[in-house]
């Protein structure tokens, strides 16, 4: 008797025992997030003001004045905050009909060949490097038009998102119920009508949370825009000259030893975007939960 | 008047192994005709025949005759067919993203069929009074179809149907996810439902055949063995097998 209590309390403390060496490993992962956090806001926050969003980045010349008169430096982030709408945008409108497109043909034609064949190199262009993608991109677009341009970074991030656009349409589409679709063949809809009106609308919260997904997944990509995108001093909006980013610009203030002080501030509008954009991607994601 | 006719039906879902096989009938218009059968013989995959829903699958094929109205199906535009010839599932399974009223008008919005106005209102009424949804829907017509309780469900998906004004009214165990007082709900409709259409429904309850048809089919590893009126088969069935179903033999 007396024994198997003893028994039941070494099993009781070695249960809390092993619970507690489970969050504190669990705690001890989420250390390098905290900790890249804090240092960002500890470096950066004295340049996230008001001109940060609002004013182009800085010459080298500018930020060494107001560096020797030890006050803030001026400027900030405005062109490489437009430079990515635009690049991202663009990205967007390439990837997402193709994306989608294919995503529906392998949901659909689960069994073919082709299908397969559109899976196996789905995973390939997954895994190639992001600065082979840049090379490609320079090869198709930078070359051709004699220049680089918004338009050659567009392509490349769009590359880089094809294959997650495609593999979360298909995992979206798979997981809706075939009944779905066999009701609105049986009420004598077209397949493409089944498709467009039934198949995607039920499917919207996971490709809008795919999509979100994978436009924070290419924001942070630096080494592809550097062959195509370039950077520029100013604000552009013309698809086809050379146009900044933040992930560029960050990288150009690491470059000049006067701005290096803006890559703090920098990378933390990037992160905290990227952070905001997998947010809201999980608010959708529980709200438009397939049911 | 003979609504559809079977002639020779045959269907495989591998090639040279029939799952209905050589199956022959008449259906008369506004009648209800039971399919029963032990699960497995065929039942759904011989209703599935009539509205070309296998056509879906590659592998399954049809063939024989299958006339609605003296046609053959199988040679018409499988789209015409089904708006023909309407089915309603197992399991009720009413779009998601679309509203109680939106539901019921599903089948012209999927054939780009537009209406006016007063025309949308009096079907979405008239089909919805016909499986008495309407008084317990009409205040929470914007709502999602999928808040509705399992029966009231499966009614929408059966007004959804009847708002196509089809000629043929095609059922797969409609009831065998609902609780007794939907399924008694759903029966008593059918009955008023025949005045109107023509009904084909399967089922695996003899009991409901028995309360809601008026001829009935046996079928059994693919072959139609017996078709009479549900009287005649109930009380004195001419086949053994059917005996030994209706007596609960096997089932
Ligand atoms: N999609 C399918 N692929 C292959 N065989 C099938 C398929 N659906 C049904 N079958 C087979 O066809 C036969 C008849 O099935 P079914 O018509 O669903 O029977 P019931 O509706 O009477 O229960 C069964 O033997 C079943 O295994
Ligand atoms: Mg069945």
């Amino acid at each position: 008797m007396g024994y198997g209590v003893s028994k039941l309390r070494f099993r009781n403390w070695k249960n809390k025992a092993f619970y507690i060496f489970v969050c504190v490993m669990s705690g001890i992962t989420m250390f390098p997030l905290f900790f890249i956090i804090w240092e960002l806001i500890k470096k950066g926050y004295k340049q996230f003001n008001y001109s940060f969003f609002t004013e182009v980045a800085p010459t080298s010349m500018d930020a060494m004045l107001a560096k020797m008169s030890d006050s803030v430096i001026p400027g900030g982030v405005l062109n490489g905050i437009t430079g990515s709408l635009l690049i991202l945008g663009m990205a967007i409108v390439f990837a997402i009909p193709v994306g989608i497109l294919a995503g529906i043909y392998l949901s659909e034609k689960k069994e073919s060949r082709f299908a397969g064949i559109i899976r196996f190199l789905t995973d390939l262009v997954q895994g190639i490097p992001s600065i082979v993608v840049g090379i490609i991109a320079y090869a198709w677009v930078v070359k051709p038009m004699h220049g680089y341009s918004a338009l050659a970074g567009s392509v490349a991030l769009a590359i880089m998102m094809l294959p997650l656009v495609i593999r979360s349409t298909e995992e979206t589409l798979n997981m809706l119920p075939v009944s779905l679709k066999e009701a609105g063949l049986a009420l004598g809809a077209s397949y493409t009508n089944v498709i467009l009106k039934i198949l995607l609308p039920s499917a919207f919260g996971g490709l809008f949370t795919g999509i979100l997904l994978a436009v924070s997944r290419i924001m942070g990509e630096t080494a592809p825009l550097m062959l195509t995108a370039l950077g520029a001093a100013a604000v552009n909006w013309d698809w086809s000259k050379p146009t900044s980013s933040l992930p560029l610009l960050i990288w150009e203030f690491y470059n000049d030893p006067n701005l290096i002080d803006l890559i703090w501030s920098s990378s933390l509008l990037l992160l905290l975007l990227i952070l905001t954009l997998n947010l809201i991607a999980k608010q959708v994601a529980n709200k438009w939960k397939i049911q | 008047m003979r609504l559809l006719e079977l002639n020779r039906v045959c269907v495989s879902y591998t090639p040279g192994k029939n799952a209905v096989n050589n199956v022959s009938a008449a259906i008369g218009e506004n009648t209800i005709t039971a399919i029963m059968g032990p699960s497995g013989c065929g039942k759904s995959t011989l209703l599935r025949a009539i509205n070309r829903m296998h056509e879906l699958y590659p592998n399954v094929e049809t063939t024989g005759e299958i006339l609605l109205k003296g046609k053959n199906v199988l040679r018409m535009n499988p789209m015409e067919v089904r708006r023909r010839a309407g089915m309603v599932f197992q399991r009720p399974n009413p779009f998601p993203t679309m509203s109680i009223y939106e539901n019921v008008l599903a089948g012209y919005k999927l054939n780009g069929i537009r209406l006016g106005k007063n025309e949308r209102e009096e079907i979405v009424e008239t089909s919805l009074r016909n499986v008495a949804l309407w008084d317990e829907v009409k205040d929470t017509m914007n709502k999602k179809g999928s808040f509705l309780s399992g029966g009231q469900q499966q009614r929408l998906c059966i007004a959804r149907a009847l708002a196509l004004k089809p000629e043929l009214l095609l059922m797969d165990e409609p009831t065998s996810a609902l609780d007794p007082i939907s399924t008694n709900r759903i029966e008593e409709l059918l009955l008023e439902l025949k005045e109107q259409f023509t009904i084909v429904i399967v089922t695996h309850n003899m009991a409901q055949a028995a309360r809601i048809s008026d001829y009935s089919m046996f079928m059994y590893l693919g072959d139609l063995v017996e078709y009479d009126t549900t009287k005649q088969m109930f009380t004195k069935p001419g086949d053994k097998r059917t005996e030994e179903y209706l007596s609960g033999v096997f089932g």
